[in-house]
């Protein structure tokens, strides 16, 4: 690892800090950061789109590393709403707990949470992968399009309601499954993708064979003539 | 949108940094609500005939006329300016006081009374209003605050939080309610008065009615969840402590920080990120439609 180059919070204003993290010099080789005393501040990180490291040390708000491409930023604290929302590709690593919408609508990339998240994790995601080493919280995968969710803790109510083509893993217990949403035979593909998650993860002595996969019933995609009355 | 805190002191040794911590919080969620802001303080009060009463004085209703009137009519009283408001501290019986009040002085309302809350809210900036009422000056043993972003009712003094419709209570609410105009009509009929068409003031007297009606704060909130329809988060003060709960969708947002000498509550983390020792606190966030209290 080069040169750590240090952003302070209580230093530099937040814009600042972003715009040196956005505006890199495309030849420079000085692609390490180090943010300190975050103070819960929102969209720490937004909108990252070339290769680089950063590291956040504290707790942060909202949005943190949304938009994200390429940038592999890890935040040594808990994370507000909507962590990697909209992340295209790279990896966002959450060392504390995430609160709501973790992963919102992300079409790419990796998000790693070490704790647990609160409620609508993966909501409408389009193929990012999400791998949560504690609990999801309610309506966690709704409406998710494509991608994977890995839990190796236990989902809320309502998992995966309204769900298309997301692929999701959960090893504990299921509070509920949301409408059109059942459970689905794990097969060998499904294991050798679950070993490449966990490993992507950093995730040992948890097995493949343990999860559980749930995915859409497909029931919902096309209009039914018989439910016409339920309009 | 609206900003919602609170904090409950478990080390009394802090008792006299309380305003200077709500400050910081109240200063965190300016953004969140730039419209008005309010705060209760609960202090332990030695005196236990003793009320408190907070009176907001309207229309340049001067401090020196409202003094010279209720002096008149009861010696025994003690009287604080805290810029629009007036604390009396009084051992008269409520009810002839607040009953003078309003039947005798027209410009005034009154924002709360009890023996241990003292409860200001004012129209502007939350950052000028903390200034004007020197939050920063109290102590207590806890207390709770609001910075409002007006949506269903006007921005007045009257629509602000937190809404106190009982003895020594208080709510803060972010969020709405649906079918607060039923509920006030029904709340009406058992005998509750409101002030304003404000959804949250329906709220306040719902829990006031039920406490009222001995029925525990934890279950009056339980009941709560079936009873109240739209979002929320709440926080409401007692005498003795405070509780929280989050709707069942748990849109609305808050994060609960504890350590061994506080509990503090805010609707964004970093309205906490300046109490000390937060970044070593149990930090969580409250579930979806569950009820947790410090204190009684």
């Amino acid at each position: 690892m080069g040169e750590v180059i240090k952003l302070d919070l209580k230093k530099k204003s937040l814009r600042d800090v972003n715009s040196v993290l956005q505006n890199l010099d495309p030849k420079s080789n000085l692609r390490n950061y180090l943010i300190s005393n975050p103070s819960g501040n929102h969209a720490v990180c937004a909108g990252l789109k070339d290769e680089m490291e950063v590291t956040v040390k504290g707790h942060v708000g909202y949005y943190c590393a949304g938009m994200n491409q390429k940038a592999l930023v890890t935040i040594e604290g808990n994370v507000g709403t909507g962590v990697a929302e909209n992340m295209m590709s790279g990896k966002v690593h959450v060392k504390g707990n995430a609160s709501q919408s973790a992963g919102a609508t992300a079409h790419g990339g990796t998000l790693v949470i070490d704790g647990d998240t609160s409620s609508r994790c993966g909501i409408s995601m389009k193929g990012i992968d999400i791998i949560v080493k504690g609990s999801v919280g309610h309506m966690s995968a709704f409406m998710a399009q494509s991608g994977n969710m890995v839990v190796c803790g236990d989902a809320g109510e309502a998992l995966g309601d309204s769900l298309y083509e997301a692929k999701l893993f959960v090893r504990g217990s299921v509070k509920s499954l949301g409408a059109d949403c059942e459970e689905k035979k794990l097969t060998k593909k499904d294991l050798e993708l679950l070993t490449s998650l966990l490993k992507k993860g950093n995730i040992k002595n948890v097995k493949p064979k343990d999860f559980k996969k749930y995915g859409s019933a497909k029931k919902l995609y096309n209009f039914n003539i018989d439910n016409v009355s339920e309009y | 949108m609206c900003g919602i805190v609170g904090i409950y002191l478990k080390n009394k040794k802090l008792s006299k940094d309380l305003g200077k911590y709500l400050t910081g919080m109240m200063e965190g969620m300016a953004t969140r609500g730039p419209d008005s802001a309010g705060f209760a303080i609960y202090s332990n009060n030695k005196k236990s005939k003793e009320y408190k009463y907070s009176i907001c004085l309207l229309n340049d209703f001067s401090f020196s006329a409202f003094k010279k009137i209720i002096i008149k009519k009861f010696k025994k009283l003690k009287l604080k300016q805290h810029s629009d408001h007036v604390v009396i501290t009084s051992e008269e019986n409520p009810k002839k006081l607040l009953s003078f009040i309003s039947s005798e002085i027209k410009d005034v309302s009154l924002v709360g009374y009890g023996k241990s809350i003292e409860i200001f809210k004012q129209v502007g900036n939350p950052r000028d209003v903390i200034k004007n009422f020197q939050l920063d000056k109290f102590s207590g043993t806890h207390a709770i605050g609001h910075t409002r972003m007006a949506t269903e009712s006007a921005i007045t003094t009257n629509g602000s939080h937190p809404y106190s419709t009982g003895q020594d209570e208080c709510l803060v609410h972010n969020g709405s309610l649906s079918n607060h105009n039923n509920l006030r009509r029904n709340l009406i009929k058992q005998g509750q008065t409101f002030g304003s068409q404000n959804d949250t003031e329906v709220a306040a007297g719902y829990i006031s009615n039920s406490l009222s009606k001995k029925i525990s704060l934890k279950e009056t909130l339980v009941n709560g969840l079936k009873d109240l329809d739209g979002f929320y988060t709440f926080i409401t003060g007692t005498k003795e402590g405070f509780a929280i709960v989050r709707d069942e969708i748990a849109c609305k947002p808050a994060v609960i920080a504890e350590t061994n000498d506080y509990v503090a509550i805010a609707s964004e983390f970093q309205a906490m990120a300046h109490l000390p020792g937060v970044n070593a606190a149990k930090i969580f966030e409250p579930e979806p439609g569950v009820v947790y209290s410090w204190g009684k």
